[in-house]
């Protein structure tokens, strides 16, 4: 009886201290939909999204290498440089092989916005949208929106400031409301719909652009910390490109419910 | 001991056998369709292609403009496997287009502000080039309500008839796709409204995106000489 109870509790440890992961790293967890003010701070109306299910965890190197042994066209030295530039899966060694100094449980990053949806898509998956992956970011620990919170949100733009994070696990920083790990202090994640933010230094060639968003009168108006992270988040999805990969920039999946 | 020795002569006549067969591959003389329409599928025998019916060729007489193109299709938007459909509600894929220079811009067309500008602009780069192996070719960015009948309507008020004109309705996901290989913005902002970029961009004829005019009002001069000298 006594014995049971022990390997129980051995269990447990070698899977906390192996993994570090509480939970299956394919899981996704339901998120509410809501109504989502943008950022930019000016307009007021509101955005309405539907309720979807969003992974628990970004994919981690690891998962990602059990794709590009899937999908071939994938792997470091064939993807095409139309989908993936020179930077992409940069740290792995060999098409089938992470970087010596690779955690495979850490997120997998340099990878372009096409690869990233083609994981998606071969999970019967797909990317959130900027609204989705904003509404499952505003919950912290305890409230679904914390948009208001000043200490979250200090919190997320104090993750910012630290460099290096994209080396650490997933699951390694907070669980948020919806039961969703990592959305701030990890890495930054490709969105569907990243090219949605319209910016220019010259706002006439991007027609009606998001002015707001980009001009002082922006910085002006951002009155709050909140406004202060969003802005950073959006002003780097304005200024990436799709087959972009980025040391620190990586991705989950979504559903639709 | 002896287990060795028949272990290294295994293997000095399994390095023998694989120079072998090495030069067997050299030798034999490979065919190919000089369109490469069945992409680098090469053939035994000579003969002729089983899509443009040209005669094929040997693979050594292309290899250097093969290694060419393989090169350049690594950037080409061929690669992308979207079908679409056209204005006559025919469906096409990109590869499809292959073989001429494309002009492309991407708009909706219940757009009062940009659009029209964008369109007369591609009208009036089409009427200076005045070439007619050259497509223009016009993407949704509304594909939910741009069906190939409204594209159909479109292309007759804005006088974008024959053959050289293609316009676009794809899946929304396709389209968001196609927007990124042209890094071009857009975003809905009301049930009737989009907010985009205004960039006509020109595609070679192996589908490789060689020049973007980016804004409105600006002069085409520029694009038009780029067109030109790609058709020669």
């Amino acid at each position: 009886m006594n014995n049971t109870k022990y390997i129980g509790v051995f269990l447990a440890f070698f899977c906390i201290t192996h993994f570090g992961i509480g939970q299956d790293i394919t899981a996704m967890k339901p998120v509410k939909g809501g109504a989502l003010s943008p950022l930019y701070g000016l307009d007021s109306s509101k955005v309405w999204v539907d309720d979807f299910l969003l992974d628990v965890y970004p994919v981690t190197n690891e998962q990602y290498l059990d794709f590009v042994k899937n999908y071939p066209e994938w792997q470091k030295s064939n993807a095409k440089a139309i989908f993936a530039n020179g930077n992409y899966l940069s740290e792995w060694q060999d098409d089938e092989l992470l970087g010596s100094h690779m955690n495979p449980n850490s997120p997998v990053t340099n990878v372009s916005w096409f690869a990233a949806k083609a994981y998606c898509a071969c999970q019967d998956k797909r990317l959130p949208s900027v609204d989705e992956w904003e509404l499952a970011a505003r919950a912290s620990e305890t409230n679904p929106n914390a948009e208001n919170d000043s200490l979250f949100n200090q919190r997320i733009v104090e993750s910012y400031e630290t460099p290096n994070t994209s080396s650490k696990q997933v699951g390694s920083t907070y669980e948020n409301y919806w039961g969703v790990y990592d959305m701030h202090g990890l890495v930054w994640e490709w969105t569907s719909d990243f090219n949605s933010v319209l910016i220019s230094g010259e706002s006439r060639r991007d027609g009606d652009a998001d002015r707001n968003l980009f001009c002082a009168g922006a910085a002006i108006s951002a009155s709050n910390l909140r406004d202060y992270a969003a802005f950073m988040r959006y002003a780097f999805r304005g200024s990436i490109k799709a087959n972009y990969s980025i040391k620190n920039l990586g991705f989950r999946c979504a559903k639709s419910n | 001991m002896k287990l060795k020795y028949i272990f290294q002569l295994l293997s000095l006549v399994l390095l023998v056998n694989l120079f072998a067969c090495q030069k067997q591959t050299d030798d034999s003389e490979q065919y190919i369709c000089p369109m490469k329409c069945v992409d680098h599928k090469t053939y035994d025998h000579p003969g002729t292609c089983p899509v443009c019916k040209m005669d094929l060729v040997k693979v050594s007489s292309l290899e250097a403009p093969v290694l060419a193109t393989d090169n350049a299709s690594d950037n080409s938007i061929f690669n992308l496997t979207s079908s679409w459909n056209t204005q006559n509600n025919e469906k096409i894929q990109l590869t499809d287009l292959k073989g001429k220079v494309l002009v492309v811009v991407m708009i909706y067309t219940s757009c009062e502000a940009a659009c029209p500008r964008l369109v007369a602009d591609m009208r009036n780069i089409k009427n200076k080039v005045d070439d007619p192996n050259i497509d223009y070719v016009l993407v949704s960015i509304d594909p939910e309500k741009d069906t190939p009948e409204k594209l159909k309507a479109y292309a007759k008020e804005e006088h974008l008839e024959g053959d050289q004109w293609i316009l676009l309705q794809g899946t929304l996901d396709d389209v968001r796709e196609f927007s990124n290989v042209l890094s071009m913005k857009y975003k809905k902002i009301s049930p009737i409204d989009f907010s985009h970029t205004n960039i006509i961009s020109v595609f070679d004829k192996h589908g490789v995106l060689q020049y973007q005019q980016e804004g409105l009002g600006v002069s085409n001069d520029k694009l038009v000489e780029e067109v030109k000298s790609l058709s020669e």
